[in-house]
């Protein structure tokens, strides 16, 4: 311990210290505060550039899944425009069928109307012949001055035969 | 396995070159048997050189020999001697010739004694008491000797190289770039698993800059104790005090409420109990940074000795065996100080950023 205190050096201390100190703040402004700024700035960069492209990568997963989501949904649009188009198309031929059904209709009834009215037209037509052969049936009968009964009869039915030949 | 082979065969090679140049001792042991120094006094010098090599010094020298006429001539340069004695007094340190004269500066008469400058008169007298310290007046030494100079020097290194450091990371988009690649993995340590675990997210920032310059400044300083350069900065009290200092006053400048509260009145403890603790708490505030200061302290100096001690044994042996096996020993050792030269720095900056973090920790009081 004396050696020591014998060997201690005031001025060698005193140097020591002065440039010591000096150093310490000169290396502090010329070059631990640059480097370590450097080095942080560095670091804050990787750190951010990674942390982008965490970002990155998790908007790409997004869209992708908006991705798919769009898709399903244009999937599900055309399951539904066609799932009205064969609605409309169903709706359509039954539509169609129904008018066609009723336009036959209209059209059967229209001719049974006129085939009435033509068969009621016939038999217009047939009463008037018949009375008017009947009208001339008895004017030949009453021409003839009908003697007996039986030619009478007899000119009935040939008559008749006539008629029924016409 | 490839590393086995690679050391065995290293080894191999050693011993070879060891035989030969005992082979090539040999023919000239004659010879060097007149010239060379007998074992103790040998032993004597390498006593001498450690504490010696260890000692901070007036002036820069890298290595000395001794020239055939005797004389001690040196390699290195000289550095600025400035004192404090009733004015101020400024020379080189050449002026002392290695602590051979006296310098004269002024009206005053000065002589360098084992690595202390000591006031004295023209004549150069010093008075010794009885363990051998000089006894004459020692003048305030502010003077710029090897450790200021190479403090000097590691804190320009150290700003340069982070300043370019940081002039890369604006001109590159943030990355770094030469040596920033290396430094920057180091910087961010500190950071994440020294500063950030230790002090908290919310705080540690203001840490950093002591945090990061501690840590760099005593891993450079310890490596160039390393080197063969000479140079020892981190084995001297006052560097590692100032330190420990510096670390003992920002805690202390920067502490919340809840650190003063559990120093003086620790909270969930019976009342005896709260004065018990005031003291020893109060006393841990100084023990830790007093730990800081010689735990680096201790551990470069005794690093130092071993190293010195094991190469200071090829030249006391003198033979192929000695020699040889202290080179091995100093290389391991080598290795093992490396380690350590990293390790101590990263100690006190995990340290430091302990003490800081009890300082601005705040408790929840359940």
């Amino acid at each position: 311990m004396d050696k020591l205190i014998g060997d201690f050096s005031v001025g060698l201390f005193f140097w020591q210290l002065v440039l010591f100190v000096g150093l310490v703040l000169l290396l502090k402004k010329f070059a631990w505060k640059p480097i370590l700024d450097s080095v942080n700035e560095r670091e804050d960069g990787i750190k951010n550039a990674l942390a982008s492209a965490e970002d990155a990568k998790k908007e790409m997963q997004n869209l992708n899944a908006s991705n798919e989501q769009l898709l399903k949904d244009a999937r599900a649009e055309r399951d539904a425009l066609m799932k009205d188009a064969r609605e409309i198309k169903d709706k359509m031929i039954s539509d169609a069928k129904e008018e066609a059904k009723e336009v036959t209709s209209k059209l059967i009834e229209n001719a049974q109307a006129s085939i009435e009215q033509e068969k009621q037209a016939a038999l217009a037509e047939l009463k008037k012949q018949v009375a008017e052969l009947s009208i001339g049936i008895a004017e030949t009968v009453i021409k003839k001055e009908l003697t007996s009964k039986k030619d009478q009869l007899k000119l009935v039915e040939g008559i008749l035969k006539e008629v029924t030949l016409k | 396995m490839h590393r086995k082979i690679t050391v065995k065969a290293l080894t191999l090679v050693f011993f070879l070159f060891s035989i030969a140049s005992f082979a090539i001792d040999n023919s000239e042991e004659e010879k060097a048997h007149l010239t060379e120094k007998t074992k103790e006094q040998r032993e004597k010098e390498v006593e001498a050189y450690i504490p010696h090599h260890l000692l901070d010094s007036h002036d820069f020298s890298l290595f000395s020999y001794t020239s055939d006429n005797g004389e001690h001539v040196y390699f290195g340069f000289p550095l600025p001697v400035i004192l404090w004695d009733n004015g101020l007094n400024v020379f080189m340190s050449s002026k002392f010739h290695h602590g051979e004269t006296i310098a004269k500066s002024g009206e005053n008469y000065y002589k360098l004694d084992h690595g202390k400058i000591y006031k004295t008169d023209a004549a150069g007298t010093l008075t010794y008491d009885a363990d051998h310290h000089a006894t004459n007046s020692k003048p305030l030494d502010f003077s710029i000797t090897k450790n200021v100079f190479t403090v000097m020097m590691v804190g320009l290194l150290m700003f340069f190289m982070f300043s370019r450091m940081a002039k890369a990371y604006k001109n590159n988009e943030s990355m770094p770039k030469g040596m920033g690649r290396l430094l920057e993995p180091i910087v961010i340590y500190i950071r994440d698993d020294i500063a950030r675990p230790n002090i908290g997210e919310k705080h540690y920032k203001r840490y950093m800059s002591y945090l990061l310059t501690v840590f760099f400044f005593i891993w450079i300083i310890n490596l160039l104790g390393l080197t063969p350069l000479g140079i020892n900065v981190t084995n001297n009290i006052a560097i590692t005090f100032c330190l420990a200092i510096i670390t003992y006053i920002i805690t202390t400048a920067t502490a919340k409420k809840d650190y003063w509260k559990h120093i003086f009145w620790m909270p969930g403890v019976p009342t005896p109990m709260k004065f018990i603790l005031m003291p020893i708490e109060l006393l841990g505030t100084f023990i830790k940074p007093f730990s800081l200061m010689i735990r680096l302290y201790a551990n470069i100096t005794a690093g130092h000795i071993v190293l010195m001690s094991i190469l200071g044994m090829i030249f006391i042996a003198q033979n192929w065996l000695g020699g040889s096996l202290s080179f091995l020993l100093a290389m391991v050792l080598g290795i093992l100080e490396l380690l350590v030269a990293a390790l101590q720095a990263y100690i006190f900056t995990m340290l430091s950023a302990l003490y800081f973090g009890s300082a601005v920790e705040e408790h929840d009081h359940h």
